[in-house]
């Protein structure tokens, strides 16, 4: 028999909550290692080896070091895994891209502003191509498991193409809307369940645009028909979904 | 950069270069730097994390949003960021939040410590203690402890989830109180499993004690800086204060951390009345240990800890007593939680006003403040955060300066094990510590930051 699939670890700007969401998996995460042999996962494991099969990455890109360091990881990986918000859509790092750079340096490291680097914010696949993406702040750990099983398998991952009210509605929660409140679950990727609405929150927009999702129309609906200022709805669209071209 | 070269084999001049230490949260290095007699001269603590600029990130955000933003500074500690984002929050706006909240909100603490303690102690400290680079090989070699870990953490995972809703970034927490709330039932489960878990509780203080010969001998008093309060072991609530120096109300802050910074880190430090302070379990342990519940106390003695410990390695083991600490609070708030029964509260009606507001809580690595500054429109014109990890660097460095004599004749294996399990033993958070630098660093103020708002 073939030997294990080795898979590798990595995080660049981040939480590194994607990684925690990994280790709470608990026991089942001692069976996924019966069919992988994780070489290299920096937050649990001293071992470290640079062979493996998938890598796994978490976090944005915001150093010009990170992007020689993500090409190195694209270099040696046969399959690269964007994992959640800050890795696949550039997430609440990219709230920064909106701010006058050399302004913002200055104001947080005064006479030090030049000491580091940093560049704007962005997703991994605005650098390397990346073939899978595993949605989410934090991700879902049994879709990580999931998807992880179709790579191992050789498949492609399923995501939904479908928005979050759809779960939503199956949840049987009130709309936000009904209530008074924005929500941006009318264009985000479904997948998660609508856990925030069902926690008593709104889509914050998490998992991405679902694909095809019309931004005109969404705001629309947010500021014509729900009332909201274009501020706030500017906030909500810029809270995880502020690396795109498109005007927010 | 130092010119020394690494030359195989030969006696020093070289450098032993921990390069992105394992196990811990972000991105740290360790420097040490080695004679030409072999011995090693100095030791270097360095924090290379990419700036995240989460201070800048909250100008201008609305106070509605403003603890899911703070909840992504850090994966492990989100309750605790949220929990201190609201408590500046509701300071700037004149709320008191209910019993009831105040009561879920130590709930929700307590969930976190366990759940970030555990990780910490079974997870990252135990694989040194027992001379393994992971918790992997114990899975075979003490299947049944690491078996009883494992479930301890799902328990503190649990308990995460039936008061927040979800494990990470919580979704429940809102100014004000909760948007949702756990039921009686959901309590007298978690009762029900907090009770099962002391018995775990105990396997994992057996184990600990077991290997406690392996948690090096090494001593450096230091100024021990947390929240107290004249009515229990301070977590949520308390004033801030340190083993060297008056009390002070949380809005005085700035007079005990004092950041600063320095060339090796993107992260700040702080100090008060020494060269540099700690803060986190082994300092509330120093601070408060008289207020422990009866369990936490026979605990500390069972693993040779007691006050005042001026031993930084220690503070793994301290992290295991508040463990214990926390169920049986827990415990406690439950009962009490269940006896008045869960009220539906409405939700509070927040009229913004300007102000500025503190929040400070105990989190797992130690002493969190969040400090705001909002508009009247409820929008933030200033943010300074103080994380604990940046507190403790400049104390981390100290220890490894003070370090050097014992590290003589050791071979380059075991110097870099001693000094990496001193850097894990602090817990560090490093990708959280850098996120929050001072905005105000420059002399300028942080609404000069220009914003790309058309409304
Ligand atoms: S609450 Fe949000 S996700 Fe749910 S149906 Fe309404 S818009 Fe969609
Ligand atoms: S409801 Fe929205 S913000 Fe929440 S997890 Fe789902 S996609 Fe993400």
């Amino acid at each position: 028999m073939a030997s294990k699939p080795r898979i590798a670890f990595f995080d660049f700007a981040g939480c590194e909550g994607d990684q925690l969401q990994v280790a709470n998996l608990e026991e089942r995460l001692l069976d996924l290692l019966e069919h992988v042999e994780v070489v290299n996962f920096r937050e649990v494991m001293t071992e470290r080896s640079d062979d493996y099969d998938i890598a796994f990455v978490e976090g944005s890109i915001t150093t010009p070091a990170d992007i020689d360091r993500i090409k190195g990881i694209r270099k040696r990986a046969k399959i690269l895994v964007a994992l959640g918000a800050c890795a696949t859509i550039g997430g609440v790092n990219c709230m920064k891209n909106f701010m006058d750079e050399s302004v913002y340096r200055t104001h947080v490291y005064g006479p030090m502003a030049r000491a580091y680097e940093t560049i704007p914010a962005r997703p991994v696949s605005a650098v390397v191509p990346v073939d899978a993406e595993i949605h989410g702040c934090p991700i879902d750990k049994e879709e990580f498991l999931r998807v992880t099983k179709e790579l191992l398998l050789g498949r492609t991952p399923w995501l939904p193409d479908y928005p979050v009210c759809m779960e939503c509605k199956a949840a049987g929660n009130i709309c936000r809307y009904e209530l008074g409140r924005p929500c941006l679950g009318i264009i985000t990727r479904a997948g998660c369940g609508a856990v925030c609405v069902t926690e008593g929150a709104h889509c914050w927009g998490c998992r991405g645009l679902a694909p095809h999702a019309n931004l005109d129309a969404a705001k629309y609906v947010m500021i014509d028909r729900g009332g909201f200022s274009r501020r706030q709805v500017q906030d909500l669209l810029r809270f995880y979904n502020g690396y795109t071209s498109a005007p927010l | 950069m130092s010119d020394l070269e690494q030359t195989a084999g030969t006696p020093g001049p070289k450098k032993i270069n921990v390069h992105h230490l394992t196990r811990v949260e972000g991105h740290g290095n360790i420097v040490a730097e080695i004679g030409t007699d072999g011995q090693v001269e100095a030791c270097r603590w360095e924090v290379p994390e990419a700036p995240r600029f989460f201070e800048a990130m909250l100008l201008g955000k609305h106070f509605s949003d403003v603890h899911q933003i703070t909840s992504r500074i850090c994966g492990i500690c989100s309750i605790g960021h949220q929990l201190a984002s609201l408590q500046a929050t509701e300071d700037a706006m004149g709320i008191r939040p209910s019993i009831q909240t105040v009561a879920l909100r130590k709930l929700a603490l307590h969930a976190e410590n366990l759940q970030s303690h555990l990780l910490h102690v079974a997870y990252l400290v135990l694989p040194d203690l027992f001379g393994v680079g992971s918790v992997i090989p114990l899975a075979s070699t003490h299947k049944n402890e690491l078996k009883t870990l494992i479930s301890l953490h799902r328990m503190a995972n649990e308990f995460s989830r039936v008061v927040c809703g979800r494990t990470t970034h919580p979704q429940r927490l809102v100014p004000g109180g909760f948007a949702k709330l756990p039921t009686v039932k959901d309590l007298e489960t978690l009762r029900r499993d907090l009770k099962d878990s002391l018995s775990g509780l105990q396997t994992a203080v057996d184990v600990l004690a077991s290997v406690a010969g392996a948690i090096p001998a090494f001593t450096r008093p230091t100024e021990y800086v947390g929240l107290v309060s004249p009515a229990e072991y301070a977590l949520l609530h308390g004033h801030i204060s340190t083993s060297l120096d008056q009390t002070r109300p949380a809005g005085h802050y700035r007079d005990v951390t004092n950041e600063y910074m320095v060339r090796q880190s993107t992260a700040k430090w702080t100090k008060n009345k020494m060269g540099s302070l700690m803060v986190g379990a082994l300092a509330r342990f120093n601070l408060n240990h008289a207020y422990l519940t009866p369990r936490a106390k026979a605990a500390a003695k069972a693993l040779g800890l007691s006050a005042p410990c001026h031993n930084p390695y220690m503070i793994s083991v301290a992290q295991l007593v508040e463990c214990v600490h926390s169920v049986e609070d827990s415990l406690a708030l439950v009962d009490g939680l269940v006896a008045r029964g869960i009220k539906a509260e409405a939700r509070m009606d927040i009229r913004p006003r300007a102000g500025k507001g503190v929040g400070t809580v105990e989190v797992p690595r130690g002493l969190l403040i969040h400090a705001y500054e909002y508009d009247d429109q409820g929008r933030i014109v200033d943010a300074d955060c103080v994380i604990p990890t940046n507190q403790n660097h400049g104390n981390i460095q100290k220890d490894m300066d003070a370090l050097i004599p014992d590290l003589r004749d050791l071979t380059e294996a075991e110097i870099e094990l001693r000094l990496s399990m001193l850097v894990r033993a602090y817990d560090p958070c490093i990708s959280c510590s850098t996120h929050f630098i001072d905005i105000r660093g420059g002399g300028g103020r942080g609404s000069m930051v220009r914003f790309v708002h058309p409304n």
